[in-house]
């Protein structure tokens, strides 16, 4: 079966979705992102999705699937590179990416990321609320 | 209003919604539609036939390209032979859902297109088409 690869640079993972998705790929997607989370300890991902021609409810709701099990897995997800027009339809469709970070392009999105890394790099040893309750 | 172009394409498993939006693709291209145009047409294309596939059952996908004066469109009929629906105004609201979905598919698909219209008979099947004109 056809995957999409997982890159890992530093505490991020990069994906660069180029195909056309459909279910099963998107599945193993998620299936593949959240193991690879979870052995790496893994603290962003990026979705970069500039050949995507069109983002669908489906694609959208597989999005906003991923962002959600990631968070769980105290990884922050920045989707990178949208089209234009892909952002028009996407908001006329009335979708909503929901808990999602996103940025114009990889550069962008890499930033986003190292500087929750950055963030945290400082904060070691001080309270870290998310580990509480 | 003529047909100068008709097709029927087939929606029985997600490779088919892939092909139908390439083919959208390519008949929006043909028609001259700019790309923010294409974008809209296609996704309400994917909305739509993902609908026939995961609540009708499959069914197939006519789509045609039409002319009015000067005017040309793209028109495509979804159709299949499944359960139907029983409220339509109900199915057309966003956020409804009756399966597993974000229930954007109708109300996003019309909001992307010109043209809607849809027909359902509970137990008979449902028909949704959309017109997208340059």
């Amino acid at each position: 079966m056809d995957r999409i690869p997982i890159l890992k640079l530093g505490g991020a993972l990069i994906v660069t979705i180029q195909v056309d998705m459909h279910d099963r790929l998107a599945l193993a997607l998620e299936e593949d992102l959240t193991a690879m989370i979870a052995r790496t300890g893994a603290r962003g991902v990026l979705l970069e999705i500039s050949a995507l021609e069109i983002v669908d409810s489906f694609i959208g709701r597989m999005l906003v699937s991923i962002a959600a099990v990631s968070r769980v897995l105290d990884a922050e997800t920045v989707v990178a590179g949208m089209r234009p027009a892909v952002a028009i339809t996407l908001v006329e469709l009335g979708l909503e990416l929901t808990g999602i970070k996103t940025a114009l392009n990889v550069e962008r999105g890499m930033a986003l990321i190292q500087a929750r890394l950055a963030e945290e790099e400082d904060g070691r040893g001080g309270d870290r609320d998310r580990h509480e309750g | 209003m003529t047909v100068t172009k008709a097709e029927t394409l087939p929606v029985r498993s997600g490779d088919d919604v892939v092909r139908v939006r390439q083919r959208v693709r390519a008949l929006a291209i043909e028609i001259g539609l700019g790309l923010v145009d294409q974008t809209k047409i296609v996704t309400a294309a994917s909305e739509l036939a993902r609908n026939t596939l995961d609540y009708g059952g499959g069914g197939d996908m006519r789509a045609e390209i039409v002319q009015a004066g000067m005017r040309k469109g793209l028109r495509l009929t979804f159709e299949d032979q499944g359960p139907g629906i029983a409220d339509i105004d109900q199915a057309m609201t966003d956020h409804y859902t009756s399966g597993g979905g974000l229930g954007l598919g109708l109300g996003g698909a019309k909001r992307l297109s010109n043209e809607f219209h849809i027909e359902s008979t509970p137990g008979a099947g449902t028909r949704v088409t959309i017109a997208r004109w340059k």
